[in-house]
C-alpha cells in the first residue's frame, strides 16, 4: 500500500461553539477518487471547508508531507489543493476567462495560456462564451468552469462538492466522466462529496458514509455499492 | 415676442446654462470622492465615512508640500501616493482584525476615523481657511451669452474622466485589479483561489484615498473655495448620495450620480426660491429616493442598498 497523499486523523471542525466533525479519520492516496457519502447536513461541505481551511478545526490533516490544518486558505491552495465549493463558486460578474485567469491567480509561469485553451478544449462550450460574464452560464456551464477554474491552479488534490447539485442527469453523467477522463490523464486526486451515492459510487475508488458528523461505514467503492445499509440510505433500495 | 421678452428669454437661457456649468464644477468632486466610496463599497459592500476626511488631510499635505517649494502637480502625486500609504496602514491596522460581514464594528471604526483625522487636521492647520493653489489655468474658457465656463470646471471634470479610465484600466488590465474584482464578486471563491483578502482590500483602499485625494485637491483648487479642516463635510454628505444615486457598486454610476447632484444643487438653489442655500440637501435627498424608488440599485448598480 502506498503512503496516503492526504491523511486526516482526529478532525474536528466547529462553527462558534458547535462542533460539527466530531473527530474524523479518513485518507486519499495518490490518484485515487475517494468519495464522501452523507444526508443533507451530515457534515460533508464542512469537512472540505476544514481542508481548506475555510473553519475552526482540531486534530491533524496531513498534506503531501505537510499539515495543513494551522494554513491560511491562499497556503493551501498554494501547496495544492484546489476546492470546487458547493454551488459551483463561479464569480457570476466576471467573464468566463477572467474566472480560469482567477483560477490561476497563484500562478506565475508561462504555461497558463495553454492550460486555459486545454480547459477550452475540453469544454468548447466555455470558448463560446469566453467573453460572457459566469453569470449568464447554464447550471451545468457554470459547474464545468468551476470545474475547470479549479484545474487551473494545477492542483495535486481536487475537492468538489456535490458536483451533481441541480443538474440534469445525462449532464451529470457528462460531468463525470469527464472527472474520470482528467483523474486517468492529468493524474490529478479527487476527493468528491455527493449524496448521488450511484454515481459517485460508480466511478470512485473508495468511499466514506458521513453521519452526524461522524464517518460511519468506509470501504472499497465496489464493496460499499453492495452493502445493505447503504443501499436502503443512500441508493433507493 | 416683443424685444422686452427676447431679452428675458436669453437671460433665463444664460442662467440656466451658468447652473449647468456649476453642476459641472461640484459633480466633478462629488464624483471624485463617491468613485473612492463605491471602491471600497464594491470589495467589502462597507461605506467608509472617513473617505472625505482621508482626502481632506491628503489635500493638507499637498498644500503643506507646495509651501515647502514642492511643484504644484508634483504635491499632488506626492500628496496621493502618501494618502494611500496611509490609508493602507489604516486598513491593516484597524479594519483588518474586523469579520468583513460584521457591519456595525467597521462603520463605528470608519466614523471614529472620521472623527481622528479631522482633529488631527485642525490641530496642525487651525480653522483658518487657507488658500489653495491653482491647480488648473485661471479664467474662462468658454462664454456662451453670459454664461461662462471656466477652465477649472473643464480641468475638473477631465481629472474626473482620467481617474475613471486609470481605475478602470487597472481593476480589468492587472493581476491585482483582478484580484480586486474577483474579491468583490465572491470573497470565499476568492479564498479558495488562492487570493490573499486583506492585501486585496487593501489595494481598494489605497486606491480610494489617491483618488479622493485628487478629488478634495481638485475642489480646495476652485478659485471660490479655501481650504479648511471642515472643507470635505458638506462635499462628503453630497458625495454619499451621489454614490447611491449611482449604485453603490458602479464606477461610472458615481460619475452619473455626482454630476446629478451637482445639477440638482445648483439648480434648485436658483428655481426654488423658498429652498435656502442649505437645504440643497434636502433636495439632493428627495431626487435619491425618488431614483431608488423606481431604480432600487441606483442608476448603474448591481446591488440594492441594504445597510447603512
Ligand atoms: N456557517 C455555519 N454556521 C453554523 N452552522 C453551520 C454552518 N454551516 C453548516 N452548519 C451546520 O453544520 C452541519 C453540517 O453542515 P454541512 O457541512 O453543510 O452538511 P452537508 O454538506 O453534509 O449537507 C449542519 O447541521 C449545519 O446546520
Ligand atoms: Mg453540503
Amino acid at each position: 500500500m502506498t503512503d496516503a497523499l492526504l491523511k486526516v486523523q482526529e478532525l474536528t471542525a466547529t462553527y462558534g461553539q458547535i462542533e460539527v466533525l466530531h473527530g474524523i479519520n479518513f485518507e486519499v492516496r495518490p490518484q485515487e477518487i475517494v468519495v464522501i457519502l452523507g444526508a443533507n447536513g451530515a457534515g460533508k461541505t464542512t469537512a472540505l471547508r476544514a481542508l481548506s481551511g475555510m473553519v475552526q478545526t482540531t486534530g491533524s490533516a496531513n498534506f503531501n508531507g505537510s499539515e495543513i490544518t494551522n494554513l491560511e486558505p491562499d497556503a493551501i491552495v498554494r501547496k495544492g489543493v484546489a476546492h470546487v465549493p458547493q454551488g459551483r463558486g463561479t464569480f457570476p460578474e466576471l467573464s468566463v476567462e477572467e474566472n480560469l485567469k482567477v483560477g490561476a491567480f497563484i500562478r506565475s509561469d508561462n504555461e497558463i495560456k495553454t492550460d486555459m485553451e486545454s480547459c477550452y478544449e475540453t469544454y468548447p462550450v466555455l470558448y463560446e462564451r469566453r467573453m460572457q460574464s459566469a453569470g449568464s452560464l447554464s447550471g451545468g456551464e457554470q459547474q464545468m468552469l468551476a470545474v475547470s477554474r479549479a484545474l487551473m491552479s494545477k492542483p495535486i488534490l481536487l475537492l468538489l462538492d456535490e458536483p451533481s447539485l441541480g443538474l440534469a442527469p445525462q449532464i451529470v453523467e457528462g460531468l463525470f466522466e469527464r472527472f474520470v477522463t482528467m483523474n486517468q490523464e492529468l493524474g490529478t486526486t479527487m476527493l468528491i462529496v455527493e449524496q448521488n451515492a450511484q454515481i459517485a459510487l460508480a466511478m470512485a475508488d473508495r468511499g466514506y458514509v458521513l453521519e452526524s458528523g461522524e464517518i460511519a461505514v468506509e470501504g472499497e467503492a465496489s464493496l460499499l455499492v453492495n452493502d445493505d445499509a447503504i443501499r436502503r440510505a443512500y441508493l433507493g433500495g | 415676442m416683443t424685444p422686452y421678452d427676447e431679452r428675458t428669454w436669453g437671460a433665463d437661457m444664460d442662467l440656466f446654462l451658468q447652473r449647468l456649468f456649476d453642476a459641472l464644477t461640484n459633480g466633478s468632486t462629488y464624483a471624485l470622492i463617491a468613485v473612492a466610496m463605491v471602491l471600497i463599497f464594491k470589495a467589502t459592500t462597507l461605506i467608509n465615512f472617513a473617505q472625505g476626511e482621508q482626502a481632506m488631510l491628503g489635500a493638507f499635505i499637498v498644500l503643506q508640500l507646495w509651501k515647502w517649494g514642492i511643484p504644484m502637480w508634483g504635491a499632488v502625486v506626492i500628496g496621493m501616493v502618501f494618502s494611500g500609504i496611509l490609508a493602507a496602514c489604516l486598513e491593516r491596522t484597524f479594519i483588518r482584525k474586523f469579520d468583513p460581514a460584521d457591519h456595525l464594528p467597521l462603520v463605528i471604526i470608519t466614523l471614529g476615523l472620521f472623527l481622528v483625522i479631522n482633529a488631527v487636521a485642525a490641530i496642525i492647520w487651525r480653522f483658518d481657511p487657507l488658500s489653495f493653489p491653482q491647480l488648473f489655468p485661471s479664467g474662462r474658457a468658454v462664454t456662451i451669452g453670459n454664461a461662462r465656463l471656466s477652465w477649472y470646471s473643464i480641468f475638473a471634470f477631465g481629472s474626473c474622466l482620467l481617474v475613471l479610465f486609470v481605475l478602470q484600466t487597472l481593476l480589468t488590465k492587472t493581476k491585482i485589479g483582478l484580484a480586486f474584482r474577483a474579491v468583490s464578486s465572491n470573497l470565499e471563491s476568492s479564498r479558495l483561489c488562492g487570493i490573499k483578502i486583506g492585501q486585496t482590500l487593501q489595494f481598494g483602499w489605497a486606491l480610494a484615498a489617491a483618488a479622493g485625494t485628487l478629488g478634495a485637491s481638485i475642489y480646495a483648487a476652485n478659485p471660490v473655495l479655501q481650504i479648511e479642516p471642515t472643507i470635505m463635510l458638506r462635499a462628503l454628505i453630497f458625495s454619499i448620495t451621489a454614490a447611491a444615486l449611482g449604485g453603490l457598486d458602479s464606477l461610472w454610476g458615481a460619475l452619473i450620480g455626482g454630476l446629478t447632484i451637482g445639477f440638482v444643487q445648483s439648480v434648485v438653489v436658483q428655481y426654488i426660491p423658498f429652498i435656502p442655500n442649505e437645504m440643497t440637501l434636502a433636495a439632493a435627498v428627495v431626487v435619491l429616493l425618488i431614483v431608488l424608488t423606481f431604480r432600487p440599485s441606483g442608476f448603474l448598480g448591481t446591488k440594492t442598498v441594504e445597510r447603512v
